[in-house]
């Protein structure tokens, strides 16, 4: 069987983590291809819909990194993310996805090392737990489309706008 | 873009030479690209960057009509203005570009050839469909305040300081301690070439305190930075001197008219080894001339009943005010300069050292205030009980190269440790060991100055300094166990002295500055610079620039280099008169926002209001710096960034997943 090679979102914000992969790259650090980046400026622009359309669209793990907490950029924004990240958890857990699929990272401008380790043992984590195939769930078990759609139906009155 | 537009994009897969094709295969990534919807046209060269490949952007949006362009090469935090420029020489807006990170990101960190092109793929698809997204924005800019701050009086700041006013522009210079100077003031020569350190920093301090473009704030400190680049607002907290600078002269009378008849307090620019009153002055060259109370000792501030000899002293000019109070004062600048400098290890930790235990172990800080005309001893080499020593150890790299303390070189301790051999030897005729791990010596004149030592006949002994002991009990001599790597045996050599090479480190509040002016800090705590060649006095807050050992440990020559280029820099910014904004500002999109204020406590830069009236949030362009945090928290998607949309994002995370 060959090896599972997970699908990883990485969000990275513009100041700390995305320039420590740029350090990273500039000092050879090699780390697992699996993670896709995407630049974002500050950690706390990271919409928790993200996170949840990345599963949706087949990411086995998404990784949002920023900068150390009293570091940010933009003074204090990524306690927003802190607190966005401890909701994300709560709730991608009731959504049936392991909790390890979702990781905050903080990484400094200098931690290139660092952010390749803390991926590459992201993606070590993720391949233990196998692929999500969120996507697959949601439609074929449990044919959410139709399951909406009879819901919808059955409350049809309720849902009418009053004029 | 309106959705009628046709879009017709561009891709440039750059090979960076071998750095990218070496590892990635370009022709099959340029075909990939090839099919990617909406891509009119795909090519890839062996420099993107070079004018060649500006060029052959620049023709192909001309002959093709393209209207989007990605770029898949390096990071954008590298070239992504120059391809905008390139965009825009074409005629198209400068903002329809986008990049795909295939070095730094892929070719770099990627071993598997395969798997990088996998990578690169998906970085393509990405941008391609994130650039079909983009919309023209116009280009945004700032004034910028045509004034300076220069945050610490060292040589750094002083020289940008007077760099700034020389060219004619108005220059707050702020420095912690009653005098500025800083360490170099404390130094009696310079290496290589032996200057007088106060002979060529004195008349320097003098300028500063003379010219009338510079605002001299001594004994101050920053108490927080607002604003960005162009606009910062600084409040500088003023500690109280007692003594109003105005109405001193600096004649120092005071000082002899303290009660106190003997200085008894441990004076700290001499490192504790000499002392001083509760009023004094650094030293003899203070700028300004103005001495300062301790409040701690200061009978009158202290207890409130002294006979105040001091203020009998002043007389008529009445400089004293013991009523005086801390104060802050704003300051509206345009560019920031931080030359903090750098800290003395403290080699108390090392315990085999027995420094604070042995009263003749020294720092290297101590000797030099010891071999200081103007220090505690005026200038002879005596160890605490007033002996001349006969033998003298210096030990190299205490706390540098070690992985316990700090890791890095701190550069300039070899070449003070031989000028400290020089001295000791030409001061006292004593014998001096040096043991060293290896002789760095790589500057101008630095090499000669190691064989000039050499041949004075200083030993130089290869080897670290294992143990220290006292040969008897009590204050003695000491012997260094030290294994001579050149001899191959171990060697207790016997001193009177040992002096200690120590490290040169970060501030202990470093971190609480770096905060303040929003800038980074690399591993060992020095303050990063935004490119390690390319920007090494900009930092990742534009407008703040950094010059001096806060950025790493260097000597004079280069302190003095890299506080002209940080002046420079700044110049450049302030001659600008204008500075352009990214242009990634959130905005509300009025018809969608239900007034819900969301937003408002989560901008922690006041930019977003409540307009009662309307009923939406407003957000103030200037102030807005682009995080997207508000955007990422509007539950009915009314608050939307520019280059960093919902749209572009979503757009961005198909392509990576879904680029097959």
């Amino acid at each position: 069987m060959s090896t599972f090679n997970p699908k990883i979102i990485a969000f990275m914000c513009n100041w700390c983590s995305y320039t420590a992969s740029d350090l990273a790259g500039t000092a050879r650090i090699k780390y697992s291809p699996c993670a896709r980046i995407i630049r974002v400026m500050c950690s706390g622009r990271v919409d928790p819909s993200f996170v949840l359309k990345a599963y949706a669209l087949g990411a086995d793990g998404v990784m949002i990194a920023g900068c150390h907490p009293g570091d940010c950029h933009y003074i204090n924004q990524n306690y927003k993310t802190m607190r966005r990240y401890a909701m994300l958890h709560h709730f991608i857990e009731q959504m049936g996805i392991e909790k390890d699929r979702l990781r905050l990272v903080w990484a400094s401008a200098a931690e290139g090392q660092y952010l390749a380790e803390s991926i590459d043992q992201f993606v070590e984590d993720v391949r233990k737990l196998g692929p999500l195939n969120w996507t697959g769930v949601w439609e074929d078990e449990f044919r959410s489309e139709e399951a909406l759609e009879e819901i919808a139906a059955e409350h049809a009155e309720a849902m009418e706008v009053q004029a | 873009m309106s959705d009628n537009e046709t879009l017709r994009i561009g891709v440039y897969v750059c090979h960076c030479g071998t750095n990218i094709a070496a590892v990635i295969d370009v022709e099959a990534l340029t075909k990939f690209a090839e099919g990617l919807p909406h891509v009119a046209l795909a090519r890839n060269y062996k420099y993107m960057c070079s004018d060649p490949g500006q060029e052959l952007v620049k023709q192909d949006i001309a002959e093709y009509g393209l209207n989007r362009i990605v770029v898949a090469a390096c990071s954008p935090n590298l070239h992504e203005p120059t391809f905008r420029r390139a965009a825009e020489d074409a005629g198209l807006n400068r903002f329809l570009v986008q990049m795909a990170n295939i070095r730094e990101q892929v070719a770099w960190v990627t071993e598997d050839g395969e798997l990088a092109l996998e990578k690169a793929k998906a970085h393509v698809a990405g941008a391609v469909r994130r650039v079909a997204r983009h919309e023209a924005l116009q280009r945004q800019f700032v004034r910028i305040t045509p004034r300076a701050m220069v945050v610490g009086g060292g040589i750094a700041g002083i020289q940008a300081a007077l760099t700034l006013a020389e060219a004619g522009k108005e220059v707050v210079l702020v420095e912690r301690e009653p005098s500025i100077g800083g360490h170099m003031a404390m130094f009696d020569k310079t290496f290589p070439t032996l200057d007088c350190a106060a002979c060529i920093l004195t008349p320097k301090m003098t300028s500063v305190k003379v010219n009338p473009n510079i605002k001299l704030l001594t004994y101050s400190e920053i108490e927080s930075v607002e604003g960005s680049v162009g606009n910062f607002k600084v409040k500088v907290r003023r500690k109280p001197r007692y003594i109003n600078e105005d109405l001193c002269v600096g004649c120092m009378q005071c000082i002899d008219g303290c009660v106190f008849t003997q200085a008894k307090f441990p004076n700290s620019f001499d490192q504790g080894l000499g002392m001083r009153k509760p009023v004094w002055v650094p030293f003899p060259q203070a700028v300004p001339p103005v001495p300062v109370v301790d409040p701690e000792v200061c009978l009158q501030i202290a207890r409130g009943k002294c006979k105040q000899g001091c203020v009998e002293a002043c007389g008529e000019r009445g400089a004293f005010d013991f009523d005086q109070q801390e104060k802050i004062e704003e300051y509206e600048v345009g560019a920031i300069i931080i030359a903090t400098g750098f800290k003395a290890f403290d080699p108390s930790v090392i315990p085999y050292y027995g420094y604070g235990k042995y009263p003749n172990v020294y720092t290297s800080l101590e000797v030099e205030r010891l071999l200081n005309a103007g220090g505690p001893t005026g200038g002879k080499l005596i160890l605490r009980d007033g002996s001349t020593p006969k033998k003298v150890g210096i030990i190299h790299c205490v706390g540098s190269r070690d992985v316990n303390y700090h890791e890095y070189c701190s550069r300039v301790c070899c070449m003070y440790s031989l000028k400290i051999a020089h001295l000791v030897r030409e001061k006292t005729g004593a014998e001096v060991y040096n043991c060293y791990i290896d002789i760095r010596a790589p500057g101008k004149g630095f090499e000669e100055f190691y064989n000039r030592v050499q041949n004075e006949g200083v030993q130089f002994v290869r080897g670290k300094v294992a143990d220290i002991t006292p040969v008897a009990n009590g204050s003695g001599p000491l012997v260094m166990k030290v294994d001579d790597t050149l001899l191959g045996h171990i060697r207790e050599i016997e001193v009177d002295m040992v002096i200690l090479a120590v490290a040169l480190e970060p501030h202990a509040d470093a971190g609480e500055v770096r905060r303040n002016f929003g800038i980074s800090c690399s591993n060992e705590g020095f303050f990063l610079e935004k490119h390690p060649k390319l920007a090494p006095v900009n930092t990742a807050n534009d407008g703040v620039l950094v010059a001096g050992a806060c950025q790493g440990a260097k000597d004079i020559p280069d302190t003095v280099a890299q506080a002209d280029a940080a002046a420079a820099k700044a110049l450049a910014m302030i001659d600008a008169g204008e500075i352009e904004l990214e242009p990634n500002t959130a905005w509300i999109d009025e018809e969608m926002c239900s007034g819900c204020k969301t937003c408002i406590n989560l901008c922690p830069f006041q930019a977003i209001t409540a307009d009662e009236e309307r009923k939406i949030a407003v957000i103030d362009q200037a102030l807005c710096k682009g995080c997207g945090t508000c955007v990422a928290a509007c539950p009915s998607g009314a608050a939307k960034q520019h280059l960093f949309g919902d749209r572009q994002i979503d757009e961005e995370l198909e392509g990576l997943m879904n680029y097959v």
